[in-house]
C-alpha cells in the first residue's frame, strides 16, 4: 500500500465565459475528494464557479531540456503575431 | 400564529448558537495539527462556518433576551451550566476519524433539522436557517464520504471508525428529545419537535453507515443534559477554560 494520496493538479473558471486556469496541486484519494480539497483549498475567498481537477500523472509535458528545439524558431517569426491588425473592441478579449 | 413564548424562545436559540459554538471551536482545535494540510484547511473552513452560524442564533438569541446581551457576551461570558448544547459537541476530538465520525452524526442531525427550520414561521429563524443550510449540505457531504472513505477503507480505519460510532452513539438519541422548550415551539411553529425528525435522519445514517460497512449499535440508550443544562460533561469546562480565557483575564479587550 502506498502512503501518500495521488497528486492533483487544479484548474479554476473564475467567472463564466473565462477559461480553466492552473491555480495549484494538491493530494487527495480520489477524484471526488479531489475536487471537495480543491474548494476548501482554493475556492474559499469566492474564486471561482467551475473546478477541475487531473490527477498529475495523466498530464503530458514538455521537458525543459527541449526549450530550444521546441520553442526558439518562433521567436524569430514575428509576422507570425497578429499585430499587423486594428482588432475591433466589440471583439473583447482573445 | 399564537404568540411565542419569548423566554422559550430564547432557550431555543442558545441552544442552536450553543451547539455551533461549542462544536466549531473543538473543530478548531484542529488547526495546525491534522494528518494532512488539505484536511486541516478543510477542518478549519467547517470550524470557521459553524463559529460563523453562532454569530447569528447568539446575535438573535441576545436580542429575544432584550438584556443587552451580544453574541460575543453570551459566547465568552457564561459558565459550563449556562450552555445549552448536545452532550456530543463537547466530546473530545479523540483521533481523526473519531472527529469525523462526530461531525458526521452532527451534520446529519443540522441538515434534516435546517431544511425544517427554513419554513419557521419566525422569519429570522428561517432566514438564518436558509443560510446556514447552504455551509451544512457541503459538511454534510464532506463528512460522509469520508465516513465512507475510511469505514469501508483500511483494517485499521475500518476498526477505529467503527469504535468512535460505538463511543459516540449514546450520544446521538439526546439530539431527538423533546421538552417544554420544544412544546412552545412546535405550537409557535417557530421550530419542528426533535422527535419527530428521528426518521429522516435514521434514513440518512444509515444509508452511510452501511456503505462504510459500519454495525450501526443496537442500544438505545442516550446520555441526555446538554440541551437542558442540566448536567454536562466534563469536557466543557475544560474546553471553556481555552475558549474563553482571553475574555476571562482581559475582559472587554480590543485590538
Amino acid at each position: 500500500m502506498q502512503n501518500e494520496w495521488p497528486l492533483w493538479e487544479i484548474f479554476i473558471r473564475g467567472q463564466h465565459g473565462m477559461s480553466h486556469r492552473h491555480v495549484g496541486s494538491l493530494h487527495a484519494p480520489d477524484a471526488e475528494m479531489a475536487i471537495k480539497n480543491a474548494r476548501d483549498v482554493y475556492t474559499r475567498r469566492n474564486e471561482g464557479v467551475s473546478i477541475w481537477a487531473v490527477e498529475a500523472k495523466h498530464i503530458a509535458a514538455t521537458t525543459p531540456g527541449e526549450k530550444g528545439p521546441l520553442f526558439e524558431p518562433s521567436e524569430s517569426k514575428v509576422y507570425r503575431h497578429p499585430t499587423f491588425f486594428d482588432i475591433p473592441e466589440e471583439v473583447g478579449a482573445m | 400564529m399564537s404568540a411565542v413564548d419569548q423566554q422559550a424562545l430564547f432557550q431555543f436559540l442558545l441552544r442552536m448558537g450553543d451547539n455551533t459554538l461549542v462544536l466549531g471551536h473543538r473543530v478548531s482545535e484542529w488547526c495546525g495539527h491534522a494528518p494532512v494540510l488539505e484536511e486541516d484547511i478543510a477542518l478549519a473552513n467547517t470550524a470557521l462556518d459553524l463559529i460563523g452560524q453562532t454569530q447569528f442564533w447568539l446575535g438573535l438569541a441576545g436580542e429575544v433576551e432584550g438584556k443587552g446581551q451580544d453574541a460575543d457576551a453570551l459566547a465568552f461570558r457564561r459558565d459550563v451550566w449556562d450552555f445549552r448544547n448536545f452532550l456530543i459537541c463537547e466530546m473530545p476530538n479523540g483521533d481523526f476519524g473519531q472527529t469525523l465520525m462526530r461531525q458526521f452524526l452532527f451534520d446529519a442531525w443540522a441538515s434534516v433539522t435546517l431544511a425544517h427550520l427554513q419554513k419557521s414561521s419566525d422569519e429570522r429563524v428561517a432566514g438564518i436557517a436558509a443560510k446556514a443550510s447552504k455551509e451544512v449540505a457541503y459538511h454534510l457531504e464532506r463528512s460522509a464520504d469520508s465516513v465512507v472513505g475510511l469505514g469501508d477503507g483500511t483494517e485499521e480505519s475500518h476498526k477505529r471508525m467503527q469504535a468512535a460510532l460505538d463511543y459516540l452513539w449514546p450520544y446521538v438519541g439526546e439530539m431527538f428529545t423533546s421538552d417544554d422548550v420544544d412544546a412552545a415551539m412546535v405550537a409557535a411553529g417557530v421550530a419542528p419537535d426533535p422527535a419527530s425528525l428521528r426518521g429522516e435522519y435514521d434514513a440518512t445514517i444509515t444509508r452511510v453507515l452501511t456503505q462504510a460497512t459500519l454495525d450501526i449499535p443496537q442500544s438505545t440508550f442516550a446520555h441526555k443534559g446538554g440541551r437542558d443544562g442540566s448536567i454536562h460533561t466534563e469536557h466543557l469546562g475544560h474546553l471553556l477554560t481555552s475558549m474563553q480565557w482571553l475574555q476571562r483575564v482581559y475582559p472587554d479587550a480590543s485590538w
